[in-house]
């Protein structure tokens, strides 16, 4: 009591704030913790794998990307959405214009230029982020119909969405190719030169494996700690039930659609990798069916788990690349494993659960604790 | 004056199209409340089946078909697709009918996966468009004005009328309808006013997968028939999804006006602003946007669609 008595109220309040500097660095730590991993991924794992492997890593990684992405609005927020690769489009076509005519502008050339985070590598990054502000933007837009619409009704509208993003791309203009053509017109004017029906070609080649994981280790980080703070407690009781949530004082609208930004952010950012890394962004392959390939992710991974949606990434991108010389009898098996999958264990590898909380993990970890505890 | 009979004539074909593909989807939906996302590759069957059944009987060969052609391959094909509708839900659907709703949705997908991929391989139908157009020769019947009544268009007005005042008097008018009403309406009060609902189930399967195959003929006879897991057949069985939706969901008036909303869109929206913009080529192409825009604001003034009844939400 003694010191209270001395203060101020303003001081006293000051004192319970935590510190700028602290706090600061703990909001940017996911960033930081991010870069390295990222680092590591591609400087220690990369070499170690091979090239082919390589390969496989940025297709895993920009699944987990999209997958994880998807979870944040489907998983947490329980907001069924078929419309993600619709963001993924938006994303791509964004960074993708940034990219081929930034580099043609600058550069002279849509080859990548400059080495490690050089000019090119600047302009690429600065691609991925435009493509993911674009895709916040229309997450809004695609999150306002949801305060009115639940369950199949929203993803219909979902569906709606992502549909007209791709017949929005198939009628873009055609795509000038030489420097020339580029120089002379506006970023503007630009804008609706995305090359239509035969796709966005000549992306210069950027994505590599830092820059996949460097985005992968940010949602993943920013995922968990949003699962464990009070905004994604907020959408967890509002995926299980709406009317409960809203009576606990929950803003479930405003629980839903920063939901939908957040994951059309990374879905956009997933859509730039992956035009970065095929060079051609044709509307047509990030249709329907894409979609509907991220939320089979999701579902077999296990709804709302972080690690669940990270291993059905791996395991729905890996497999396949396994079984390629069974080419025919490949998408029959994965049918089949789908619907063996949804008959067994409905509810995805992890369920609800992270790796960390199943009764496996928590056994060998007891196992392991008691082991040293005996040896010393 | 001709333009716009002639345009009719289209919107009425291609919204009798939607209509018999739509009504698959809202007959299930009523009842199981998901979205049946096998439909659209049970269509794809029936067009390709329908192939297989004309080979059968040597019909595939141009100018080889009897009139009685068409009628007995539409007949049979929706028979074999009837079976084809019941033993999915037998396998796939019935083992979940206490699942999530997703978990059902996905194992939808799974089977959609399963028979696009299925249908390719070498010994089912192969992985090489084909066409089943020699069964109809595409006679003109009449001419009113210079507008050409074809056989194909009058064809498929004739069968989707009378497939739809068929089901309408099933649903309406039978013991059994009367049962899919009261399963749709409340599943477990109908099961204890001894209703047997999983044969209420198959009935509905039999008939929605019977309606897809007399839809997936009709869309063969006017397209050539594209590969099973050909994406055309997704989006047709989306738009006929869409139709069923806007028309409110559940209910088979809606799903046939909803049909004929999605066709008149596609076909008259589209030809007449087509033709004012005609100095914008791009504006022609965007009759699939006209659709899923549709949808959307439907969804969003009137989220039971237009025939559909507002659905009170229980605490």
């Amino acid at each position: 009591m003694s010191d209270r008595a001395g203060k101020t109220l303003s001081e006293r309040v000051g004192a319970l704030r935590p510190n700028p500097v602290v706090n600061t660095g703990l909001s940017l730590a996911p960033f930081v913790v991010a870069f390295a991993l990222a680092m590591v991924v591609d400087t220690v794992v990369g070499p170690l794998v091979g090239a082919t492997w390589t390969e496989i890593l940025l297709d895993v990684g920009i699944a987990i990307l999209l997958a994880g992405s998807l979870n944040v609005v489907n998983g947490y927020a329980g907001q069924f959405s078929l419309g993600h690769a619709g963001f993924m489009l938006l994303g791509g076509y964004a960074a993708a214009w940034l990219t081929f005519y930034g580099s043609m502008k600058f550069f002279g050339t849509w080859e990548p230029v400059g080495g490690f985070l050089g000019s090119g590598q600047l302009l690429f990054l600065g691609g991925c982020m435009l493509g993911g502000l674009v895709a916040a933007v229309f997450g809004v837009v695609v999150g306002l119909p949801s305060l009115r619409l639940r369950g199949d009704y929203l993803a219909i509208v979902t569906l709606g969405f992502g549909e007209i993003a791709r017949v929005l791309g198939q009628i873009t203009a055609r795509q000038p190719k030489n420097v020339e053509q580029v120089a002379e017109r506006s970023w503007w004017d630009l804008a609706d030169n995305l090359g239509g029906a035969e796709g966005f070609s000549q992306i210069p080649n950027y994505t590599r494996l830092f820059f996949v994981y460097l985005f992968v280790f940010i949602l993943l980080i920013l995922a968990y700690r949003l699962k464990y703070s009070s905004k994604g407690r907020a959408l967890l009781a509002v995926r299980e039930n709406e009317i409960a949530a809203e009576a606990m004082g929950i803003d479930t609208t405003r629980a839903k659609v920063s939901a939908f930004v957040m994951s059309a952010f990374f879905a956009g950012i997933g859509g730039a990798l992956y035009a970065h890394r095929v060079g051609v962004l044709k509307p047509t392959e990030l249709g329907f069916q894409k979609s509907i390939d991220l939320v089979i992710i999701v579902v077999i991974g296990g709804m709302g788990s972080i690690t669940g949606v990270v291993l059905g990434a791996a395991i729905l991108v890996i497999l396949p690349e396994l079984f390629r010389e069974f080419s025919e009898y490949r998408m029959i098996a994965y049918a089949l494993a789908l619907v063996a999958v949804m008959l067994l264990r409905p509810q995805g590898i992890m369920g609800v659960k992270e790796l960390w909380e199943t009764s496996w993990w928590r056994k060998g970890v007891a196992r392991l604790r008691g082991g040293k505890r005996g040896g010393a | 004056m001709d333009d716009v009979l002639e345009t009719t004539i289209n919107t009425l074909a291609v919204g009798g199209l939607y209509a018999l593909i739509a009504l698959g989807y809202t007959l299930v939906y009523g009842i199981l409340r998901f979205i049946n996302f096998a439909h659209s590759d049970v269509v794809a069957w029936g067009g390709w089946l329908a192939l297989s059944i004309a080979g059968v009987f040597g019909w595939t060969a141009a100018g080889g078909a009897p009139a009685i052609a068409v009628p007995v391959v539409l007949v049979l094909t929706m028979a074999v697709c009837a079976a084809m509708g019941v033993t999915i839900e037998r396998l796939a659907y019935r083992p979940l009918r206490k699942a999530p709703r997703l978990n059902v949705l996905i194992t939808a997908i799974g089977v959609s996966l399963l028979l696009q991929n299925v249908g390719i391989l070498d010994g089912v139908f192969g992985n090489k468009p084909d066409t089943i157009r020699p069964l109809l020769a595409n006679s003109v019947l009449g001419e009113v004005g210079a507008v050409q009544l074809r056989l194909y268009d009058l064809m498929t007005i004739a069968v989707t009328i009378a497939l739809v005042v068929g089901l309408e008097r099933l649903v309406y008018g039978t013991r059994m309808g009367r049962a899919m009403r009261a399963v749709s309406h409340d599943e477990r009060t109908a099961a204890l006013m001894g209703i047997d609902v999983n044969r209420v189930i198959t009935v509905t399967f039999a008939i929605g997968s019977a309606l897809a195959a007399a839809g997936g003929i009709l869309f063969a006879l006017r397209n050539d028939l594209r590969l099973t897991a050909d994406a055309s057949w997704v989006l047709l069985g989306l738009k006929a999804f869409v139709a069923a939706v806007v028309g409110g969901i559940g209910n088979v008036r809606g799903a046939a006006a909803g049909a004929l909303l999605i066709a008149f869109v596609e076909v008259f929206v589209h030809r007449y602003v087509g033709a004012v913009f005609a100095d914008k080529p791009w504006v022609s192409q965007l009759q699939d946007i006209y659709v899923f825009g549709i949808l959307i604001l439907v969804l969003l003034f009137k989220p039971s669609g237009l025939l559909g009844k507002a659905a009170v939400e229980k605490v």
